[in-house]
């Protein structure tokens, strides 16, 4: 059954419960972050922070407006990571999410940079991406999200695709009916369905959503003319590593010997 | 709270004002939400524009510090284009009550007006409240006038008195647009319809000024005539701002009550247990002496007997005023040698905070209870201080976390309710019951040994509470019980004033009366009801989810919202979802003319002599304020103390040209312990800021992130600014008003540090509570270069 998780931005108040719960839930570090002239912390989504609250002011002619969006991952139907994984390491789950497979990822980044929503990260360190899970390992355990779970005011919800398309369409129906023609339901047939269902108010920009988001045609065409001729780019990048790998080794070597020559170099080593 | 946080959900319009709900108490916001769904309107009124702002249907900005000119304009609204609930009116408040010849009012004050000594060197205003009566026969019946014409009717002085507060004058002086005001007023006054139910909800933006109390008085008028309380979706309702502050009001933790809202016992006006007793006020309040007298036998126990006034010598009697802000001056003047701070960080959330901090100098010793080393425990080591020339003894005594002990906690809904420890303190943490009988256990030993000037009350004390106390024996304490048999109350209506009960709090008694299974820890959710869910936990007063709650149905006892019935009259009894607050017993139209059972009238007081101001709510300036009051010649609350006189800085001057006001987040709590040691809330909120208006910044060339000094008369501290859009100057008085919106969490101790900015609050207090005016002052930034 694929699982959806709907995100009703008119309820959405920006407590960010759900953003602490990602943390808490996926034991993600803090960043060291500084005040940036917003309420908005941390400024992206990285290594450490999978999931954020957005905040946008803009002044209107009814007056302010603050709008808070929800980045992360958006699982996805038609997913452009998937697509241009050379390994095969991105994968649909059963429950319609999109997962890595860390035993095949071999840290090509190429899913991070032709993401249409740039919510996956590189991280550095690892040389893996990172992204929302969708909580999967709780899915399989038989719990919701830590995001929908903390939620205070059913802004995230949890459910069957189904179900939370039709509870989705009502709200809509209804906002527009009390004269909200912004109002739309995003996520329902961006790239074929999106796994993260929103219910706006207003137009997809002012919640960092891109209004037509698509598998960029280079993403396409990479997946297009190389799958057949995976094994071999494979191939190619395990040697072009390889000899990176080489490379590093001995600029490191070298690195050490000149730590060694350096004075004083014996007392700090005790 | 009137009502509680699941009963938001019926309310046709919710008025969040002095609050940001959304921000202090996401919670509450799942009910507002469900409000919502049945196409319930939310009014958000603050000075900035907050999340709360962003999930409201109408936003109305104020100028900080004019509340109460905001209510009186909705109160003369209702009045002025009669959206009164009139059966209501009529019926359930004192509307048609003739008031006392004498009673008058001009220019701002109130009859009755005297100049006295405020016992500091200064002088105030102490009113003799004796023509804030009503007018009454000779068998003494208070004569009334149910067509309201009568000119001295409540109704008709309260025309009078409200007439002044037209939206043109208000919107003047507020600085609101007059079509949004009219929006708000015409919204929030449509609840006035029988059916509607309109909810004003509020917190610290209302009781943090001179006139907090007043404002608070408005919010009950405002309500009473539109015929909003006692009613599913109505009410006054306060949100505390931690899950059990309203527990520890309800235990006293306020220096004019002793547990139950009892006045605490005063060296002149109650020298004795009689004299105590023959002032318990009218209404329920007159079966006060069983309340005290039980309290006592909590207390002493057998020491507690008719031959000695059940030990009322033993209780502590107030000489003077005791307030935060009192107490804080007598330690400066080295008055108080000691202090044990409990969960308490006066160096960082106190007003004119360095001046605390300094104070605390003055001390021999000082104890700081907290799960972290706060700044109050660390005032000798603040930057720029030196520990060498500071001889207070600190001693730090680590507490364990509100999950890590048992016990119960009582929310704003007056709910009850039993919790479990969900883990065990780290370390030497205890728990506060724990260190407390600790302490009490110390003290008594040193007395026994040592003897003492009057050590009766501290060795007769009754106080016993197992080796490692238990929270179930002082729950049962609490509870009340029977002294000769030691059975467990049931409900308060069992205790006496003859000895033969005790009760720790008598508003609590029926919580834990069955030591194997507590009301309060009761967790069965209603299948039928109207979501009061009686059998979840344990609401005082005896289970009451709604108090005055006689006033949901007519005085036929036909519920006025049909789809909705709290209570309805079948015609031999009553259908009910609520322990009624009115004596059920009675016939409809007898019990309608007692329904609010607190009051000696039976009825909600428009009119009122509870008030250190006046009868009716007036209009001053907050104390420092760039306007002259428009309403009066009389600036500021004339009946508040001034502590400080040369603290208020004189807007003339040109020095302190902004008005200031603070304010929390929801990332962090109060001074910061609980969430500034904690990385997942410092990365999302990392440091102080100052919000401040694009023109503002403009005036004083600002971008955001550019540091500025925020100084005031008090003093100064360097911040970031926000420039936002949600902040906008106020058109009021003829003047452009700019605004500096300041947080208060931060300080130097913890992981996230930052300045403290109540160093710039100014220590005046509400002349009722003494809450200070934290909400609206004067300052001035200036860019740092």
């Amino acid at each position: 059954m694929k699982k959806s998780i709907l995100i009703d931005t008119s309820k959405c108040m920006a407590c960010r419960a759900c953003q602490v719960a990602c943390k808490q839930w996926n034991q993600l570090p803090a960043d060291e972050t500084t005040f940036t002239g917003t309420y908005e912390n941390p400024p992206r989504v990285s290594p450490v922070t999978w999931m954020r609250i957005t905040f946008q002011e803009e002044e209107t002619d009814q007056g302010v407006k603050w709008f808070f969006g929800n980045q992360r991952c958006m699982h996805c139907t038609e997913a452009a990571c998937e697509i241009v994984c050379p390994v095969g390491a991105i994968h649909h789950t059963d429950a319609g999410t999109v997962d890595i497979d860390f035993n095949k990822c071999i840290g090509c980044n190429y899913c991070a940079a032709n993401c249409p929503f740039k919510v996956i990260s590189f991280d550095r360190k690892t040389d893996l991406p990172t992204k929302c899970t969708f909580c999967y390992d709780r899915l399989a355990n038989g719990y919701q999200p830590a995001c929908a779970n903390a939620c205070p005011t059913g802004a995230i919800t949890f459910g069957d695709r189904g179900d939370l398309i039709n509870r989705g369409s009502r709200k809509v129906m209804s906002l527009q009916e009390q004269g909200n023609s912004r109002a739309t339901l995003y996520g329902l047939d961006e790239l074929s369905g999106t796994g993260m269902l929103f219910i706006l108010e207003d137009v997809p920009t002012h919640y960092y959503l891109p209004e037509n988001p698509v598998v960029s045609l280079q993403a396409r065409l990479w997946s297009l003319l190389f799958r057949p001729l995976r094994i071999f780019v494979v191939l190619a990048m395990g040697l072009g590593l390889w000899s990176n790998y080489q490379k590093s080794t001995q600029l490191k070597r070298r690195i050490i010997q000149q730590e060694h020559r350096k004075p004083g170099a014996d007392e700090s080593a005790g | 709270m009137t009502n509680h946080w699941i009963d938001y959900q019926h309310s046709d319009v919710m008025m969040n004002i002095g609050l940001n709900t959304a921000e202090n108490h996401p919670v509450s916001m799942k009910w507002i939400q469900k409000a919502k769904d049945r196409g319930g309107k939310l009014i958000c009124v603050d000075p900035r524009f907050t999340r709360t702002a962003a999930m409201s249907d109408l936003y109305v900005p104020i100028r900080p510090g004019t509340n109460l000119a905001f209510l009186n304009g909705m109160i003369q609204y209702a009045l002025e284009n009669d959206l009164v609930h009139h059966e209501y009116l009529i019926n359930y408040t004192n509307a048609a009550y003739l008031v006392n010849e004498a009673y008058h009012f001009e220019d701002g004050m109130f009859s009755g007006a005297r100049l006295m000594d405020d016992g500091i060197g200064g002088e105030k205003v102490v009113y003799d409240r004796t023509t804030w009566s009503y007018q009454s026969d000779e068998a003494g019946q208070v004569l009334s006038d149910e067509t309201l014409e009568d000119p001295r009717c409540v109704y008709q002085l309260m025309k009078q008195h409200f007439r002044r507060y037209d939206l043109q004058t208000v919107s003047e002086i507020i600085g609101c647009p007059l079509e949004t005001l009219q929006a708000c007023a015409a919204l929030f006054c449509s609840t006035g319809k029988p059916e509607k139910a309109g909810n004003i909800m509020y917190a610290m933006g209302i009781t943090q000024f001179t006139h907090g109390a007043e404002n608070v008085r408005a919010i009950a008028i405002l309500q009473a005539i539109l015929g909003n309380m006692g009613r599913p979706g109505g009410g006054v309702n306060a949100q505390r701002g931690q899950s059990n502050v309203q527990g520890s009001t309800d235990m006293a933790m306020l220096y004019h009550i002793i547990p139950g809202y009892m006045p605490v016992p005063s060296e002149s006006l109650h020298p004795t247990l009689e004299a105590y007793h023959a002032t318990s006020p009218g209404g329920y309040w007159a079966n006060r002496p069983k309340f005290m007298n039980s309290l006592l036998k909590a207390f002493w126990g057998e020491h507690a007997t008719p031959g000695n006034d059940y030990a009322y010598d033993y209780l502590p009697k107030i000489d003077k005023e005791r307030s935060h802000i009192a107490t804080s001056k007598y330690m400066g003047d080295g008055e108080i040698k000691g202090m044990v701070c409990w969960a308490d960080n006066p160096a960082v959330g106190g007003p004119t905070a360095a001046r605390k901090r300094k104070n605390s100098a003055k001390l021999d010793w000082l104890v700081s209870v907290d799960i972290f080393e706060n700044e109050t425990a660390t005032f000798w080591k603040e930057p720029g201080v030196n520990p060498e020339e500071i001889d207070t003894e600190v001693f730090l005594l680590p507490a364990a976390l509100h999950m890590e002990r048992d016990g119960s906690i009582s929310n704003s809904g007056r709910w009850i309710q039993w919790r479990y420890a969900a883990g065990t303190p780290p370390g030497d943490c205890h728990s506060d019951l724990w260190i407390v009988d600790r302490l009490f256990r110390a003290v008594r030993d040193a007395y026994q040994v040592d003897g003492g000037v009057f050590p009766d009350p501290i060795l007769k004390m009754n106080w016993d509470y197992g080796e490692d106390a238990s929270s179930a024996r002082v729950a049962m304490e609490i509870n009340g019980y029977d002294t000769r048999t030691g059975e467990l109350l049931t409900s308060f209506a069992q205790l006496q004033d003859d000895g033969s009960t005790a009760a720790g709090c008598w508003i609590y008694a029926g919580y834990y009366a069955n030591e194997e299974e507590p009301a309060c820890q009761r967790r069965i959710r209603e299948t039928e009801g109207v979501g009061n869910h009686p059998e979840w936990a344990y609401a005082w007063p005896i289970n009451r989810r709604i108090l005055y709650n006689r006033c949901s149905a007519d005085p036929a006892g036909n519920s006025w919202n049909p789809d909705l019935p709290l209570f309805q009259w079948n015609g031999s009894g009553w259908n009910r979802y609520d322990v009624p607050d009115f004596n059920a017993a009675l016939l409809p139209e007898e019990s309608a003319r007692n329904a609010f059972i607190m009051t000696g009238e039976g009825r909600a007081r428009l009119f009122s002599n509870g008030m250190v101001e006046g009868p009716f709510p007036e209009h001053y300036e907050p104390w420092e304020s760039p306007l002259a009051n428009r309403v009066s010649s009389v600036q500021f609350n004339p009946c508040s103390t001034v502590w400080y006189p040369d603290d208020r800085a004189d807007y003339a001057s040109g020095a302190f040209p902004l008005v200031a006001t603070t304010y929390r987040l929801s990332e962090h709590y109060q001074t910061g312990m609980m969430t500034r040691n904690m990385p997942w809330l410092v990365e999302t909120m990392p440091e102080l800021f100052v919000e401040i208006s694009p023109t503002l910044a403009a005036d004083h060339g600002l971008v955001s992130g550019d540091q500025v000094v925020v100084s005031s008369q008090r003093g100064e501290f360097q911040a970031p600014v926000c420039v936002t859009p949600r902040v906008k100057s106020f058109q009021a008085g003829g003047k452009t008003i700019e605004m500096v919106g300041i947080l208060w969490h931060w300080g130097y101790a913890g992981l996230s540090k930052g300045p403290v900015t109540n160093d710039v609050a100014p220590s005046i207090g509400d002349a009722n509570t003494t809450i200070p005016e934290y909400k609206a002052f004067l300052c001035q930034i200036r860019k740092v270069v």
